[in-house]
């Protein structure tokens, strides 16, 4: 995945300056930094749930929310922007599980109406999926049902479900409870070791330093500062990556 | 603050007895609206209405008819208001200007012209041009095509699609952004994320008010007598014109669209439960039950 020269301006507020990031296949980034700073805008340009106004972002070969024809970017239709979104999983905040479905049929809704996969061939790989985040018991309950912690480990399995080549994270255990951030942290370290691309934006300092390969502390639209957790962690360079981890630490 | 531990210290406590609070006015307000209740019930009984009449023209074949066709025209003009109004609703939240400035508008007109009004143009449709169609494909005279009941289905239907739109246009506001955007996170195209992720969702909010609609259609309805359509209330007229008993039979007539009403309360109740998947509301209660409920609570169900 490439990121060139992004630019987001939210009315009169440019909200991403310029922003360019290389993830390779396999990679876990860490975005981190102080809210307002840019890093979830960033995720949701990725995924096309933004437009951007300046820049390019390429998954897989592919410019997000553009078709390359002729020497130019020829914006594409919302249908065919949601083809491209498959390759890509997002989880948010909130969860925000699909309300009037059971745990195992929100898995399924992508690959039964999206892929087209036969209702009985993906139900049993959801079940497979369900099983993977330790809810296996939990398939016919509704999301009211569920505790945050484990709506937030269906939406991972949700994601997962989509055979994605990149799964964004956008502060997946803020919302969470503290004694439940662990067994979501933990689900997704084991995701990292399975070798799936990964952009997670979080404040779990701990969880970044341990499963990422790449941290990325922006500020103000902008990257400021991006390395290995060991060096962007243990020796920022950055006065503002200085002055925001020692309030998080 | 003290704690007293009760153990031969000082004297042995009584328990005061407690003295419930009267409620005088409850009293005083019962009574008299049982007096008044009574003076109400004193007046009818010395009417001039003849009641044992009444069950007669209840179920006088004139008084069926209209009844057979209020259900028709209440039940095809809702599902009409109901389609075209989903239709519109979807065109006034689409990103396509063109599309949801005209929903804009058609809301506007359906919704500001009195429905009795839009019976009146309908059914006179034929004064302004003697005949409908399409140039060179087909064409019809204006006067055969607009029988009363076309009349009435155009003006109770478009003007109730009007409503219908708003109504839907709310169910589907009330869903959170953060569903929507998990559809398309998945891939979903816009068309199917409403199909799947917003309607369904939307109808919890979208029933209650659908329901009370059709209760209000079933009665205007009545408006089409002034078009000549036999429904219940010009039904009642017709069978008054010839024994001149108005009150009786326009009792009668009374009497049907409670029941119909309270029929139309019963179903929106069963309709409700039955999309309340996901939520608290949707416990599982025997039909029975649920029945028992609905008519204990009918008589107060005001909408």
């Amino acid at each position: 995945m490439r990121i060139v020269d992004v630019h987001k301006r939210f009315g009169g507020r440019e909200v991403l300056r310029g922003i360019d990031m290389t993830v390779r296949r396999g990679e876990v980034v860490c975005l981190l930094g102080p809210s307002g700073g840019g890093k979830s805008t960033l995720l949701r340009c990725i995924n096309h749930l933004e437009r951007i106004d300046r820049g390019e972002i390429w998954v897989d070969g592919q410019p997000i929310g553009y078709r390359l024809r002729g020497g130019a970017l020829h914006e594409l239709h919302e249908r065919e922007v949601a083809a491209q979104r498959r390759i890509i999983g997002m989880v948010f905040q909130r969860f925000n599980l699909f309300a009037h479905r059971t745990a195992l049929e929100n898995i399924l809704e992508g690959p039964v109406n999206v892929l087209g996969i036969p209702r009985a061939a993906a139900m049993e790989r959801g079940r497979q999926f369900l099983a993977r985040v330790g809810l296996a018991d939990w398939a016919n309950n509704y999301p009211a049902e569920l505790s945050g912690g484990q709506q937030q480990r269906v939406a991972i399995a949700r994601a997962l479900a989509m055979e994605p080549k990149l799964i964004l994270f956008d502060e997946p255990t803020s919302a969470l409870d503290p004694e439940l951030v662990g067994e979501v942290l933990d689900v997704m370290r084991a995701l990292a070791k399975e070798g799936m691309t990964m952009i997670v934006v979080t404040h779990e300092v701990g969880f970044a330093r341990e499963v990422g390969d790449h941290a990325v502390f922006m500020f103000d639209g902008r990257i400021a500062e991006a390395g290995s957790p060991e060096q962007v962690f243990g020796n920022p360079r950055h006065d503002r990556t200085r002055q925001f981890l020692a309030k998080v630490l | 603050m003290s704690v007293d531990s009760g153990t031969g210290t000082g004297q042995r406590h009584q328990p005061l007895p407690i003295v419930p609070l009267r409620h005088w006015g409850r009293w005083l307000s019962a009574a008299a609206i049982v007096v008044f209740v009574l003076a109400v019930l004193f007046v009818l009984g010395h009417a001039d209405i003849a009641y044992h009449d009444v069950p007669t023209f209840f179920l006088f074949p004139v008084m069926l008819e209209g009844l057979w066709h209020t259900v028709v025209l209440a039940v095809v003009a809702q599902a009409a208001g109901i389609a075209i109004g989903l239709a519109v609703a979807i065109m006034r939240r689409s990103a396509n200007p063109v599309a949801s400035v005209s929903a804009a508008v058609y809301i506007w007109v359906f919704r500001g012209v009195p429905v009795l009004l839009q019976l009146l143009i309908w059914y006179n449709l034929a004064l302004a041009f003697k005949v409908i169609g399409i140039p060179g494909l087909f064409s019809v005279s204006t006067n055969t095509v607009m029988s009363p009941f076309v009349a009435g289905l155009l003006g109770l239907g478009l003007n109730e699609s009007a409503y219908m739109a708003e109504i839907i246009r709310a169910g589907f506001n009330s869903i959170d952004k953060g569903q929507i955007e998990a559809a398309h996170a998945i891939g979903m195209t816009p068309a199917r994320t409403l199909r799947r992720i917003i309607l369904p969702q939307a109808m919890r909010v979208i029933i209650p008010p659908t329901g009370n609609d059709f209760i209000n259609m079933l009665k205007e309805t009545s408006l089409v007598s002034v078009i000549s359509y036999v429904e219940l209330i010009q039904a009642a007229n017709n069978i008054a014109s010839h024994n001149l008993e108005v009150m009786e039979t326009l009792l009668a007539a009374a009497i049907w669209y409670m029941l119909l009403v309270t029929i139309a309360s019963i179903g929106q109740h069963y309709l409700e439960r039955a999309v309340a998947g996901g939520t608290k509301e949707a416990g599982r209660a025997q039909p029975l039950q649920a029945a028992r409920k609905a008519l204990a609570t009918m008589p107060f169900a005001g909408r």
